[in-house]
């Protein structure tokens, strides 16, 4: 039984390869589209044609786009990720110390908001039709019916504007101290966790509330024991595998919010770095910046799907 | 906007009665639906003129919703961000149904390597981060309301595929199916005659769904300078204008906001609160 889980992962990761490779394929050929020529927007306008085309030599401008897109890839997979268009720098440099920015800022939110919307999504389901559970669906169906940046703005008029705690959008480059770190946090924290726990919460209660309508749940009820103790003991011990797979999901919406999230604060990540190559066309960076995300976006929804495996027991 | 479609069956019947939130939240789309029609006809003042020299204004008789970063009226704005905002979201979610829907069934019925095929390659299509794929398109093509229409219908095409695909696979194993398929009809006959008028109320259903990931897509996008242009304005893009005003609660970015809030959670409402045999008429 054992070796059936394994080729299960086995196959599940050999997907993720593949799609990994698709997506990187379609990233590669949708920026491909631009338009103009990207030798005489690097050389400018008083390039003469020969340094152009000196230039579209030199970058291999003028192989086939396949060849091109088969140079791009291997150099991923080595860590050569080229130079930056708009600057000359190595993306490398580059993308490093805002990768672990973005990182950081993923984890803390992690750190809030997986314990916040287990108790919530617990609680919510136990309580199942009561006031408090008609309450926190209420509110989370209306996170999840708002773009990130409405949580964001009304994060800033609670906090900032009508209570005045935090600072609004104006953020310190240069952290010093242990509260200003605080401070550069808080609002990005706040609203990312708002987004993400939205999610785990409808998720994690879903999850609870299908175990608890299985007859081994009804049976425990019928045989008087409490709602605690039916909850606890036979309930969630079967949810936890979808649990944890409603986890892994919701943390890859802290993708789409986090691109959000860093432009509104202005926070220095890898998403910040990814918009605004956007606006300098910069296309190796958008294109490393791409494949980033959508490594994480895969790397989540692959554990998600891994732990499902892991979690069915008739594969035990 | 869809639900009336479905609602000409006898009225009286329970299962076909809406509740109170259902109502409420039907009346707000209404109500956007026909800000959208109406607005050029409606606005107090033109879009794009300066009509108050005090920037970022409150509240006043004049200008009902304050004015924006130059001195625009924002009630006009705002009414004709509707147009944009639902025009737009509304267009590319049709489209993106029509295409998935067609495919799932096309799929399902069909089977085989085309299944195959089409399933494997729109999951991947499905690993690309929605707003990443808003961005990495815009970047290379530039925007404009063709392509914004476009990407955002390739980004809902996977996940209504997969929905429309699933739905399909249940009735096509279903003896009336079959018996069709003995009788001779070809695939085009099972896939309208037999399949989609099984399927076509979670089909609505889940486009009222992905009409408001659209709604929410197009409006993460314009704010981050990528959807509608200036001088025209979606209601996100008015949020991303007005973003200055936000550390004193100018009612500039307060009123975009609302008005992309209403009508998300309209239609969520409308959707949670739909009869029941809309929702599950592939049961009934």
């Amino acid at each position: 039984m054992k070796s059936q889980v394994l080729s299960l992962i086995a196959g599940r990761l050999g997907i993720a390869v593949i799609t990994l490779l698709i997506v990187s394929f379609a990233v590669f050929f949708a920026t491909s589209m631009l338009p103009g020529d990207t030798a005489s927007i690097l050389l400018g306008q008083a390039a003469t044609p020969e340094a152009v085309a000196g230039l579209r030599k030199a970058m291999h401008l003028d192989d086939p786009a396949i060849f091109r897109y088969g140079r791009w890839l291997l150099g991923l997979l080595t860590g050569d990720f080229g130079t930056s268009y708009a600057n000359g720098r190595p993306i490398m440099d580059l993308i490093g110390g805002r990768l672990i920015n973005t990182l950081k800022l993923a984890a803390v939110t992690t750190l809030f908001a997986v314990p916040l919307s287990l108790f919530l999504g617990i609680t919510s389901a136990m309580l199942r039709g009561s006031l408090y559970d008609r309450v926190v669906t209420l509110c989370t169906i209306g996170l999840i019916s708002i773009p990130e940046f409405m949580v964001a703005t009304t994060a800033v008029l609670i906090f900032s504007v009508s209570l005045g705690w935090l600072p609004a959008l104006a953020f310190a480059n240069e952290v010093h101290s242990l509260g200003e770190l605080l401070r550069v946090f808080a609002m990005p924290v706040i609203t990312l966790t708002f987004v993400v726990s939205a999610q785990m919460i409808r998720m994690t209660r879903a999850a609870v509330v299908e175990t608890l309508n299985t007859p081994y749940a009804e049976m425990a009820l019928l045989k008087g024991a409490s709602r605690g103790r039916i909850v606890m003991r036979h309930a969630l011990p079967n949810a936890l595998g979808p649990i944890a797979n409603a986890m892994a999901l919701s943390l890859s919406y802290l993708l789409g919010g986090v691109i959000i999230v860093e432009t509104i604060f202005n926070y220095p990540g890898v998403a910040k770095l990814m918009v605004d190559a956007v606006a300098t066309r910069d296309l190796p960076l958008i294109q490393t910046c791409a494949m980033i995300f959508c490594l994480g976006f895969l790397v989540l929804t692959t554990i998600a799907d891994i732990i499902a495996i892991l979690a069915n027991p008739r594969l035990r | 906007m869809t639900t009336p479609v479905s609602t000409t069956a006898p009225r009286r019947t329970p299962g076909y009665r809406f509740n109170l939130v259902g109502i409420i939240g039907f009346s707000v789309l209404l109500f956007w639906v026909v800000v959208a029609l109406v607005a050029p006809w409606v606005i107090p003042y033109p879009v794009g003129e300066i009509v108050d020299y005090d920037y970022l204004a409150p509240i006043s008789d004049k200008f009902w919703m304050g004015t924006d970063y130059l001195g625009r009226d924002i009630l006009s704005r705002v009414l004709m961000g509707a147009r944009y905002t639902v025009g737009i979201s509304l267009a590319s979610v049709t489209l993106a149904c029509s295409i998935g829907v067609t495919l799932g069934m096309v799929a399902a019925v069909s089977g085989g390597w085309l299944d195959t095929v089409l399933s494997r390659f729109l999951d991947a299509m499905n690993s690309i981060p929605s707003k990443l794929f808003g961005l990495v398109v815009v970047a290379a093509v530039g925007s404009s309301l063709p392509v914004l229409v476009l990407t955002m219908a390739a980004v809902y095409v996977p996940g209504s595929f997969r929905f429309a695909r699933a739905l399909a696979v249940n009735i096509n194993t279903m003896d009336f199916v079959t018996v069709a398929r003995i009788r001779g009809e070809g695939t085009l006959y099972l896939i309208l005659s037999e399949i989609l008028p099984n399927i076509l109320g979670p089909v609505l259903t889940d486009l009222g769904l992905r009409f408001v990931f659209t709604v929410l897509l197009l409006s993460g996008l314009s704010f981050l300078g990528l959807g509608v242009q200036p001088p025209y304005a979606d209601w996100g893009a008015m949020v991303r204008e007005n973003i200055s005003g936000l550390s004193f609660g100018a009612p500039a970015v307060i009123f975009p906001c609302l008005a992309i809030a209403t009508l998300t959670i309209s239609v969520n409402l409308l959707i949670d609160n739909l009869p029941q045999k809309i929702r599950d008429r592939s049961d009934a």
